[in-house]
């Protein structure tokens, strides 16, 4: 059996709030497939799962906020036979910042109450008219007369719990409360990561002119815009400083094999996300800049899938449309570096002992003084703008 | 078709990149970019839904030409069927 969990979305989500299951207890699935919707406090996420198999049970309804490695459901691998009727209960993760509250138990165990079988209430004529002018639900109450009875000073005691009641504090809006994770995130990024920064200049002349002449050929659902460029220069840069492609985990880097760029994608309203693009430097700029696409579509339609952000190995940020010069961003744990572009702009350029006017853009590199150093990171940026002096070779 | 018709086919597509907006608020005048805060993905999205609208191919020389929504009706009114 595989235990189907509440996953963990990025640095900055510590719960999740069940919004509904795409499949029921005994149907199929298949690696991949997006059987369940969860709401953060950024995004409602579309989650995968990454077992093949049968819905054994489903632990969590929706509705329900649980901790991040909760167990949401159980899946019956293939091959495996069905067990019993094992009443199971669920296991609620620790979590310091959203303490397991007791979860209700597996639907099946539920006690209902259907709208045929109202529950029978012994109640005196004076406690029920007082309960109704005092807004008392009388079904919520345990009499203390005879034979249960519920009586005049048990209303009047619920009115009095009820009035030392605190107002119910408002729900944060999901503006509010990406803010608040965004925060979190970057306070703990701040604390615990020793950055160090580090910039340089880049010629774009050579991409720019490239870019021009093959939009040209191409119609325009087919044109690429100059991020794609850059998103793809950093992938393969991380092929000659692949230590900056690792997560900080339990006290250590763990450098990764794959290369899955996080673009960061401004929201709509505020806010922003960091989705992965999976196995970047492997991809085509073609099939970057219609995966791209289609990314920044999904996460500013809140459809984005759990692996897109649970997979990012390093973050590129680029806010030259916003006319900033350079961006020194922080690290999004648990990765240990982030790239971060200006905008491009025409500036003198000394070359060959003349100055001549250039596109330049300013590429930054944050990085986390635990996993490397700054001659390892200047090698990096450097990697960059060779790769970008080559654009047809991207 | 009337350059009102061409406005309201040009607010239809603006409506796709940029649900949330209130588009009545929109100044004809004023670059749509600004007032809408979109970005060059955002654009590109914009200039492909105007192409399969009006069945014209716009040249990325020609994005200038589209900053303005009565730039956008002057554009696509001159160029359509060409």
């Amino acid at each position: 059996m595989a235990e189907f969990l509440m996953p963990q979305l990025g640095a900055d989500m510590s719960a999740g709030k069940l919004l509904g299951w795409r499949k029921n207890v005994g149907e199929s699935v298949s690696r991949g497939d997006i059987i369940a919707d969860v709401e953060t406090d950024k995004a409602d996420i579309e989650i995968e799962v990454f077992t093949s198999g049968v819905i054994e049970r489903i632990l969590i309804q929706p509705g329900e906020k649980v901790p991040v490695g909760t167990v949401l459901a159980i899946i019956r691998r293939e091959g495996e036979v069905a067990k019993g009727e094992t009443p199971l209960a669920p296991r609620v993760a620790p979590s310091e910042a959203a303490p397991a509250k007791p979860v209700a138990p597996v639907l099946p165990a539920r006690p209902s109450v259907s709208a045929a079988e109202p529950k029978r209430v012994h109640v005196s004529p004076v406690a029920r008219k007082a309960a109704a002018e005092l807004g008392i639900d009388l079904a919520s109450l345990v009499g203390t007369g005879p034979g249960g009875r519920i009586t005049l000073e048990d209303v009047q005691k619920a009115a009095q719990a009820k009035a030392a009641q605190p107002a119910p504090v408002p729900e944060l809006d999901r503006r509010a409360r990406m803010r608040q994770a965004i925060a979190a995130a970057m306070a703990r990024s701040k604390r615990e990561i020793p950055h160090y920064y580090l910039s340089t200049a880049i010629d774009m002349s050579r991409v720019m002119a490239w870019l021009t002449q093959e939009n040209l050929k191409r119609s325009v659902e087919d044109r690429l815009v100059y991020g794609v460029l850059l998103l793809k220069a950093v992938a393969l840069a991380l092929h000659d400083v692949p230590e900056l492609n690792s997560l900080w985990s339990a006290g250590k880097a763990v450098q990764l094999a794959d290369v899955h760029v996080g673009a960061a994608i401004s929201l709509r309203g505020g806010g922003l996300v960091a989705p992965a693009l999976h196995n970047t430097d492997r991809q085509s700029l073609d099939e970057l800049m219609k995966n791209f696409r289609d990314l920044v579509q999904r996460a500013r339609a809140g459809s984005l899938r759990s692996s897109e952000l649970s997979d990012p190995t390093i973050t590129v940020t680029s806010l030259g449309e916003q006319g900033v010069d350079a961006v020194f961003g922080i690290i999004y744990p648990p990765q240990v570096a982030l790239v971060g572009f200006g905008k491009i702009t025409e500036r003198p350029w000394s070359s060959a002992g003349q100055i001549v006017s250039r596109h330049a853009i300013t590429a930054t590199l944050s990085g986390d003084h635990r996993v490397t150093d700054g001659h390892r990171g200047g090698l990096f940026l450097a990697a960059v703008d060779r790769l970008l002096q080559e654009p047809e070779k991207l | 078709m009337t350059k009102d018709e061409i406005k309201e086919t040009v607010l239809r597509a603006l409506g796709q990149i940029a649900p949330e907006a209130d588009l009545s608020q929109l100044k004809t005048n004023l670059r749509i970019r600004d007032q809408l805060d979109i970005d060059s993905m955002d654009l590109l999205n914009f200039v492909i839904g105007l192409h399969k609208e009006f069945k014209v191919e716009i040249p990325e020389a020609d994005y200038a030409k589209l900053a303005t929504l009565d730039g956008c009706v002057e554009y696509l009114a001159s160029h359509r069927g060409t």
